[in-house]
């Protein structure tokens, strides 16, 4: 027998309430390495380009769901300082599976690639995208991602959106790929073509998600904003302007305010979990209190039985945490990317938070006199 | 030569604004080999003294010297060092570790020290042997009877053959049969291994297989009826 075999030998004087403490630390290592992935996943989204600094975004002031109606186009081209205007959309959707989350916005071909003038697109495809109804570009990364090639079929299931029929089995022709310069975050958007989806879909016709327009002097972008903003005052549809670079901030704020909630309900489970644990753990000892006593007449000094005992406690946890993170990555194919970086920051806080708590329930039971906790001398 | 060595030990004990005095100045030397027997009344001070005697706890006042150390002034982590290689503990009821087989709770006295794994399966198999109970080895405490557990309980004291041998009331949980085959058992040990043994009893039977008896009265050493 060496110190680890007596270690756990002690472990399973109470199989039921050992196995529930296992069950506890596995599911809070679970649950730690799963939201910590959700959150990192919600980072990783987005999907914006850098943003433009001459760029202009016109959304509903209430509520990204109300739609804007497409006429606004003209009375935002018309504003003094405006140099182009497009416009785009929400279309949502799910591609085989919900894990398989990419933005998918339906534009208006050439005018979204030359208001994305960093975007590089062949010509001939960016023809082809404008030409064919039912096309379709995505990024190059996201085609080879899930391996489509130009002339495949994308069927995408509409969550928002039904066409006229219905059925919400939409079916996209990838009639092209595109590609952002280097320096630039990739943009994982899938586009479509709006003139199809505006007459295909069953409610909502005439109208778009937002306008992106560009403007010919950065220095105006507020009065820019304001003029445009004060079109719509008093519509039934007000807009609200701002500039693609405060977007991306406000967006990120967002972002950051989620990770924030989802790091504090992270922080309560685990500490909880293991807080009974450890108690569970405490109480498991102060029950042994005479056995500990034994191994001290036999000549274990204070030191030994600490780290006898604590090494139980580890050794349950690292078994806990294995199983647990095993798990999690056993759930990992549902919730897909970002695991790594997790299990990178699951390293730190879960060994550290284990250890304190093991070491502050033990350290009022290590100490105790022999001479008092012999039983029945 | 004496193997221990006390003089004018006293103890006391305190709680809250009360003092006890358990032990109120005992002087006695034990020589190396012997098999004493240490009776008196309940209450009397006999375990308290087995205690200082085992290096479980340092006396109020006085010296305890064991095979030449002063235990004294020793800390408690030179004590446990010092038990681990020289005392081997036997109490009235067994201290058995319940999760361990009876392999397994001689073993754990040799997990101080530096011998293999094999070397201490094998010396626990030895002492197993010496106590009779080598077809027991795989046993738990709760499958064997109080006599058996007692005899890996001195397996265990013998495993990494101390010269000393404290016995709390060995055989007060046990039958008369069963009594005098762990008595038997305690004088091989002291005859044939040449343990020294400090047997603390009221048995006055049992007190009979030791060489020599001293009692105790109220923290103090009497005359020896004998
Ligand atoms: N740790 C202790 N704290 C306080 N009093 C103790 C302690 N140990 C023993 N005593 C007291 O010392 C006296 C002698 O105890 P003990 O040595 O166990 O006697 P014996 O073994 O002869 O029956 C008893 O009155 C007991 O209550
Ligand atoms: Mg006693």
């Amino acid at each position: 027998m060496s110190r680890l075999g007596f270690m756990w030998a002690n472990l399973f004087r109470r199989p039921v309430r050992t196995w529930l403490t296992l069950v506890s630390v596995l599911i809070a290592f679970l649950l730690f390495v799963l939201l910590r992935t959700v959150s990192h996943a919600f980072s990783e989204g987005g999907g914006f380009g850098e943003p433009g600094i001459d760029r202009l975004v016109v959304s509903p002031k209430y509520s990204i769901i109300d739609p804007l109606p497409i006429s606004a186009l003209q009375q935002i081209a018309g504003v003094d300082g405006v140099l182009a205007v497009t416009h785009a959309d929400w279309f949502g959707g799910v591609y085989q599976d919900r894990a398989n989350f990419f933005p998918k916005y339906p534009v208006e071909p050439i005018p979204h690639f030359e208001m994305y003038s960093e975007y590089l697109i062949d010509p001939q495809q960016l023809e082809a995208f404008a030409n064919t109804r039912t096309g379709a570009v995505a990024p190059a990364a996201m085609a080879a991602k899930y391996g489509w090639k130009v002339g495949d079929k994308i069927p995408i299931e509409g969550d928002i959106w039904a066409k006229k029929d219905g059925s919400r089995n939409w079916e996209f022709d990838l009639v092209g790929t595109y590609a952002a310069p280097e320096d630039l975050q990739q943009p994982a958007v899938f586009l479509l073509n709006h003139a199809y989806f505006d007459e295909a879909r069953e409610v909502g016709e005439g109208t778009v998600g937002w306008f992106t327009v560009r403007i010919a002097d950065t220095g105006r972008a507020a009065e820019i904003a304001n003029a445009i903003d004060a079109l719509f005052t008093n519509s039934l549809n007000p807009t609200r302007t701002i500039t693609e670079a405060e977007q991306a901030r406000q967006f990120m704020q967002q972002i950051g305010d989620i990770e924030l909630m989802m790091t504090g309900i992270l922080a309560a489970v685990f500490f909880t979990i293991l807080l009974l644990t450890g108690n569970t753990m405490a109480q498991a000892l102060r029950e042994r209190v005479p056995e500990l006593a034994v191994l001290k007449t036999i000549g274990f000094s204070d030191g030994a039985v600490a780290a006898l005992v604590l090494g139980e406690a580890l050794l349950l946890c690292a078994v806990g945490a294995l199983l647990g993170t095993a798990a999690a990555f056993g759930a990992a194919a549902v919730i897909g990317p970002g695991l790594e970086e997790a299990i990178g920051v699951f390293e730190i806080n879960g060994v550290t938070v284990a250890s304190a708590l093991g070491v502050s329930a033990l350290l009022g039971l290590v100490r105790l006199s022999i001479v008092d906790a012999l039983p029945e001398r | 030569m004496a193997v221990v060595s006390c003089k004018g030990v006293e103890k006391t004990f305190i709680k809250g604004k009360e003092s006890v005095e358990v032990l109120a100045g005992i002087s006695l030397e034990i020589e190396a080999g012997d098999f004493l027997a240490l009776m008196g009344p309940s209450g009397s001070g006999k375990t308290t003294l087995l205690n200082l005697i085992g290096g479980l706890d340092h006396p109020s006042a006085g010296s305890v010297v064991v095979g030449g150390q002063s235990l004294a002034e020793m800390s408690a982590r030179q004590l446990a060092k010092w038990r681990a290689a020289n005392v081997g503990f036997i109490f009235q009821f067994y201290n058995l570790l319940p999760v361990l087989s009876a392999q397994r709770n001689v073993e754990l006295p040799l997990l101080l020290t530096a011998l293999s794994s094999k070397q201490r399966q094998a010396n626990a198999a030895a002492a197993l042997q010496i106590v009779g109970l080598a077809d027991r080895a795989r046993h738990k405490p709760g499958e064997l009877s109080g006599g058996q557990q007692q005899r890996v309980a001195i397996a265990r004291a013998i495993v990494a053959d101390p010269g000393l041998l404290v016995c709390d009331e060995p055989t007060g949980d046990l039958d008369r049969e069963t009594a005098d085959e762990i008595l038997k058992l305690l004088e091989t040990l002291n005859g044939e291994y040449g343990k020294t043994i400090i047997m603390v009893t009221h048995d006055p039977k049992a007190a009979e297989h030791a060489a020599q008896v001293l009692r105790m009265d109220k923290g103090l050493l009497v005359e020896d009826a004998a």
